[in-house]
């Protein structure tokens, strides 16, 4: 561990601070489990203090102390502004439109931000059965904006999806207008090599590499020919201050377990 | 109108869930009723078609132990952990049988709820469109679409949920059989008032129920059975009682990836244990 806290960050790392950069004070974020948790808990601790935190179990601003394992974790409970149903959280709240940024992972994701959190391989005979849908389509249907944060590998980034749980941006010829989503849908999709920001069609271009990564790597790990912005950026490579909070929110959760 | 009967655990299982019924067992994230499900588990009941939100570590075990011939749900994970292999061995390998999946999202699954306590045939919500989800539901018949009548907008409706019983896990009843509950009561009153009948674990019985903030009241007479079990949302967790055991949650996840580890965990702390309190702890 002592090498883990002490080291140069990990792509996880560097994933998860990415994301965090994106989140702006006061927005309002729907937080789920796994890497967007730790983003959105993240920002709230470096330049998002008055980020307003949701978790879909039904805490509004919820000002945890330690970082959740779970949405389901009693601190979230214990230091939220209001608590609701969960119809009400989805269709008041979620559905209505009031999350101004919606975190989405996904097993799978395609060129036009769509995604896969159902099953690997055919759906009545799966060669992994995955979680399923949860929020996701309504997150990404009704909220302002998502960002999604994936670890990218030809596995991860398909051509086609083996099913479709969450729309993004469709087939890329205005399918959100069609299908009246209020949100905008992914703006930005973050993974463990760069950021990739949709073009004016919805297909996803690379925007950014992270440090120690080139192009040719990026377009190794994607299953489509990838589209590459005229001026790729270099990623501000993790801070001191950003790395060290991270890790130590992490260490504080792996105390308490 | 008639008051719920307070039972034991086991008498509560015995008279209100039969093989073959619809039983939702809810909590989201929260309340869970484990020690219900354990007991369900230990009277054998077969061919359930069980509801969850979000299945959880108690829907793996009832899936793992043969209960289940058809499952109803909107997310199959350990939450902050990963798979739910038991499900996953059951869906991908049949074992120990195979299950009929209905899913949906959360949305979905809790407007299929709302719908069932209104006593009305479908719920309706936006963000199905152009998903696969969509597609499986209208072959399998729980989502269709249904045009507005004032505005001509295309939603997506799913069909209303009414379980044959409802059972959950809350703080506290009184002496009469009114039942609160309080923190994160996710979609248990829906549960509750779409269901036929409903059994409600509690962790205490008290001569009177404060008024509490965030709580939520089921008067005796929509509550079919109220059983004293103490601890009955282990390894969940309910609040102002108990924590959330996180690290059972963690453990889970080793036991149940083997078929022989999880059968052997689950006779010595279910299957051998008694049948009107609450199974706490058993980590490996």
């Amino acid at each position: 561990m002592s090498e883990q806290r002490d080291g140069a960050p990990t792509p996880e790392e560097t994933m998860t601070i990415v994301a965090a950069r994106e989140v702006r004070d006061r927005q309002v974020l729907l937080v789920g489990v796994g890497p967007p948790n730790a983003a959105a808990n993240l920002a709230r601790r470096l330049h998002a203090p008055d980020c307003v935190l949701v978790y879909e179990s039904g805490a509004i601003e919820a000002k945890p102390v330690r970082l959740p394992l779970s949405i389901g974790d009693d601190d979230l409970a214990e230091t939220a502004a209001e608590l609701v149903s969960v119809p009400e959280m989805l269709n008041y709240w979620v559905g209505a439109g009031r999350i101004d940024v919606g975190f989405l992972g996904a097993a799978q994701i395609d060129r036009f931000c769509n995604i896969n959190t159902t099953v690997i391989g055919a759906y009545d005979d799966p060669k992994v059965r995955l979680p399923g849908a949860g929020g996701a389509p309504e997150i990404a249907a009704a909220s302002r904006e998502v960002i999604v944060v994936v670890r990218q590998s030809k596995r991860s980034f398909v051509e086609k999806l083996d099913f479709v749980t969450s729309i993004g941006h469709g087939d890329g010829s205005g399918t959100r207008e069609r299908l009246n989503f209020s949100g905008a849908g992914p703006t930005v999709v973050i993974t463990d090599l760069g950021v990739l920001r949709p073009g004016p069609d919805g297909e996803l271009e690379l925007a950014a590499i992270h440090p120690g990564v080139d192009v040719e790597q990026v377009r190794e790990s994607t299953g489509w020919p990838l589209r590459v912005r005229d001026v790729v950026e270099a990623t501000e490579p993790p801070s001191e201050r950003e790395l060290h909070t991270l890790r130590e929110m992490r260490a504080a959760v792996r105390s308490a377990a | 109108m008639t008051r719920s009967t307070q039972l034991s655990l086991s008498e509560a299982i015995a008279t209100h869930v039969e093989d073959g019924d619809v039983v939702a067992l809810e909590g989201f994230t929260h309340l869970i009723p484990f020690a219900a499900g354990h007991e369900i588990i230990r009277q054998g009941r077969r061919d359930l078609t069980v509801v969850r939100m979000t299945p959880d570590v108690i829907y793996d075990q009832l899936i793992g132990m043969g209960c289940v011939a058809r499952m109803i749900f909107s997310y199959g994970g350990n939450p902050g952990v990963g798979s739910l292999h038991r499900m996953r061995d059951a869906v991908e390998n049949d074992w120990p049988a195979s299950i009929d999946l209905i899913e949906h999202s959360h949305a979905g699954l809790a407007n299929a709820y709302v719908a069932g306590a209104s006593r009305l045939p479908f719920g309706v919500l936006k963000g199905y469109a152009g998903t696969d989800l969509e597609e499986r539901g209208r072959q399998s018949g729980a989502i269709a679409f249904v045009e507005c009548p004032f505005t001509g907008q295309r939603l997506s409706a799913v069909r209303a949920i009414n379980p044959d019983v409802t059972v959950i896990h809350a703080q506290q009843a009184d002496r009469d059989g009114n039942v609160m509950l309080w923190g994160l009561t996710g979609v248990q009153k829906e549960a509750v008032l779409a269901a036929d009948r409903a059994i409600v674990t509690v962790e205490e019985i008290v001569d009177e129920l404060a008024p509490r903030p965030h709580a939520i009241v089921l008067p005796s007479w929509v509550v079919t059975a109220v059983a004293h079990v103490p601890n009955g949302a282990w390894p969940s967790y309910a609040h102002d009682y108990s924590k959330r055991d996180n690290r059972f949650y963690a453990a889970w996840d080793e036991i149940a990836r083997d078929r022989e580890r999880f059968r052997a965990w689950m006779e010595e702390h279910v299957l051998s244990a008694s049948g009107d309190t609450a199974t706490v702890g058993g980590e490996p």
